[in-house]
């Protein structure tokens, strides 16, 4: 990790600390804690995107497979809740390694397509199966957190904890993409099979890079489920795979400080359109077409080049 | 009903929807063919379709035929205006980039559509008659023969388009090597705009076949669309008849696994079959064994 991370990093983590007494409106930070839990799962799939040249249109699927497992597994099994929660993102993360071993290894779209349909049936079956996921009418009572003795049942509470949860899944992430593993993932990204020759296991490092984007989509959706006490399938549909693709890709593939501006935007964005709410699907669409057509990079590395030439 | 007039009329459901299939899936070959991206915005060409025929069939009430011809045309243009514009004006061809546009246009596409035609759920009569006729016992609607002679004839027409026409060389030559192509004078911009164009009508065809069985609504592109692939990758991504065999199949395994198991996982199975067949032969069944594997 860099000088410049550092300094940006512990100011960022200063502008977390100070925000909640600079606005005490409750339904803001619920906002930005919406926002800290997309930034977690934005951070895993810019990994997979900008260091393994995939895209997975199925993160909404481990979203939601986190938060109904650990929904099931607490409420309906009565596990204990730190358990129940760890057990659900190895489920999700074992889940997400037997869908990655066989389309990996090919190339081209076809971890997109198999995602996607793999979306498409995890959200039937979590209407579908009723008496072990609610149906359409959605899966309530979930308890929330608990550390110690402190129960988190307030949206300052929560806050606290998802940023910190999310500045550490950050941290790491930028450790690992500056350390050997993330050299060589992005070798792999610039050209697979000159990576190969050079000896690094691609393959291997394509598999492991997508498990961890699930897990951590797995670890969002479980955490919303215990924030939120309630979850139903409308919230991990294939519409959110497409939010927080949309996220990496508005914020720049491959720069995690775009995600976290992607997905503090994105999230903020649609809660600013909520008087225009029809008009959402298409505003995501055509911010997502734009942005790819225009700035493939995204948004931010571009600022920051144009910033940085006036400076010059 | 005995099992075997059960199975009978199960099999004619399942052919019907599956020709659709096969039309949504030979426009995803086109478009893979000329520039190895998946459109995804296939399944929106087919849900306009449906939408721009009850526009002018039901709306307007314009001749059926004149309808058809305007819906074709209207459709194609939408998919003429995708390769035009945002596919050509990408700043980056990089295929992923490319394939995500399309996922952008799809959902904007779907975005305008509940705009423009409302959240309800729309339908179009069937083009003649309601009445069901005997075959070996199982009842056939005049929409499933509609269905069979249309598609059997756009699909000869196209076969016989790409086999022996100049135009449908050049575009032959251009899916099997585009920079051969090019060098030998073909304009491989106006090849891919065609492919795109030639997929939008294969799309709306489907819709407006469709519609009359299954009603339509602004969001039954993606589901839709999701069918067309699984049906191209089950006979093998690029290939024709594969498309056809891969359309025809999953349609006849939804119906079946729709009769004989629960209608509510009916679109499960289009997933299994294309999950199962990424893991196992992921060059599909009359695939030529192209895919290539890092």
């Amino acid at each position: 990790m860099g000088k410049n991370n550092q300094t940006f990093l512990f100011l960022l983590a200063i502008l977390i600390l100070i925000f909640p007494w600079a606005v005490g409106n409750n339904y803001f930070l619920m906002v930005l804690n919406v926002a800290a839990l997309n930034f977690i799962v934005v951070i895993g799939l810019n990994l997979l995107m900008g260091y393994a040249g995939q895209i997975s249109l199925g993160q909404g699927a481990f979203f939601g497979l986190g938060a109904y497992l650990t929904a099931i597994f607490t409420v309906t099994l009565g596990l204990p809740l730190w358990p129940a929660m760890g057990l659900s993102l190895l489920i999700t993360a074992l889940v997400a390694y037997i869908i990655g071993v066989p389309t990996l290894k090919l190339e081209g779209h076809y971890l997109v397509m198999a995602t996607l349909g793999f979306n498409v049936i995890t959200y039937i079956l979590s209407i579908q199966l009723e008496p072990v996921t609610g149906g359409p009418s959605g899966f309530a009572g979930i308890p929330r957190l608990q550390i110690g003795g402190l129960i988190l049942d307030s949206d300052k509470k929560m806050y606290f904890l998802l940023w910190a949860v999310s500045l550490l899944v950050f941290i790491l992430s930028l450790n690992l993409i500056h350390s050997r593993v993330g050299r060589a993932l992005a070798a792999l990204s610039h050209n697979e099979i000159v990576a190969k020759c050079a000896g690094i296991p691609t393959e291997n490092y394509k598999i492991k890079i997508f498990v961890f984007s699930a897990f951590l989509a797995s670890l969002a959706g479980a955490l919303y489920a215990h924030y939120f006490t309630f979850i139903s399938p409308g919230t991990f549909s294939f519409f959110y795979s497409i939010q927080v693709v949309t996220m990496v890709l508005v914020g720049g593939i491959g720069s995690l400080w775009g995600s976290l501006c992607g997905a503090i935007l994105l999230t903020v964005l649609p809660e600013l359109l909520h008087p225009v709410k029809e008009y959402n699907v298409l505003i995501y669409g055509l911010i997502l077409m734009l942005v790819l057509v225009f700035f493939p990079r995204g948004l931010l590395p571009v600022l920051v080049d144009t910033l940085g030439k006036k400076k010059v | 009903m005995t099992f075997t007039v059960q199975f009978l009329q199960f099999l004619i459901s399942g052919l019907t929807t599956g020709s659709t299939y096969a039309l949504i899936a030979i426009g995803f070959s086109l478009i893979h063919n000329a520039t190895g991206i998946v459109n995804f915005a296939q399944g929106e060409f087919v849900m306009l379709g449906g939408m721009f025929m009850i526009t002018f069939y039901t709306f307007s009430h314009l001749p059926m035929i004149v309808s058809f011809i305007l819906t074709l045309i209207s459709v194609a243009a939408v998919g003429f205006l995708l390769e035009y514009g945002p596919i050509r004006r990408a700043k980056s061809k990089d295929i992923l980039i490319l394939v995500m546009i399309t996922v952008g246009a799809s959902i904007t596409i779907k975005g305008l559509s509940m705009i423009i035609w409302g959240k309800n759920p729309l339908n179009l009569p069937p083009f003649s008659g309601e009445d069901p006729f005997l075959l070996g016992g199982a009842a056939v609607m005049p929409q499933s023969l509609w269905i069979f002679g249309l598609t059997l004839g756009m699909v000869f027409s196209l076969h016989y388009f790409l086999k022996n026409t100049m135009l449908g060389k050049a575009m032959r030559a251009v899916a099997a090597s585009r920079r051969s192509a090019l060098l030998t004078g073909i304009p491989v911009n106006r090849m891919i705009l065609l492919s795109f164009t030639i997929s939008g009508a294969l799309g709306a065809a489907a819709g407006i076949m469709l519609t009359p069985i299954t009603t339509t609504s602004y969001d039954v592109g993606a589901m839709l669309g999701l069918k067309g692939f699984s049906a191209a990758i089950l006979g093998g991504y690029g290939s024709m008849p594969g498309a056809v065999l891969g359309g025809l199949l999953l349609g006849v395994f939804e119906s079946l696994s729709a009769g004989f198991i629960s209608s509510e996982y009916k679109d499960v199975v289009a997933f299994l079959i294309l999950l199962i067949i990424l893991f196992f032969k992921p060059s599909g069944l009359l695939g030529q064994g192209k895919i290539k594997r890092v």
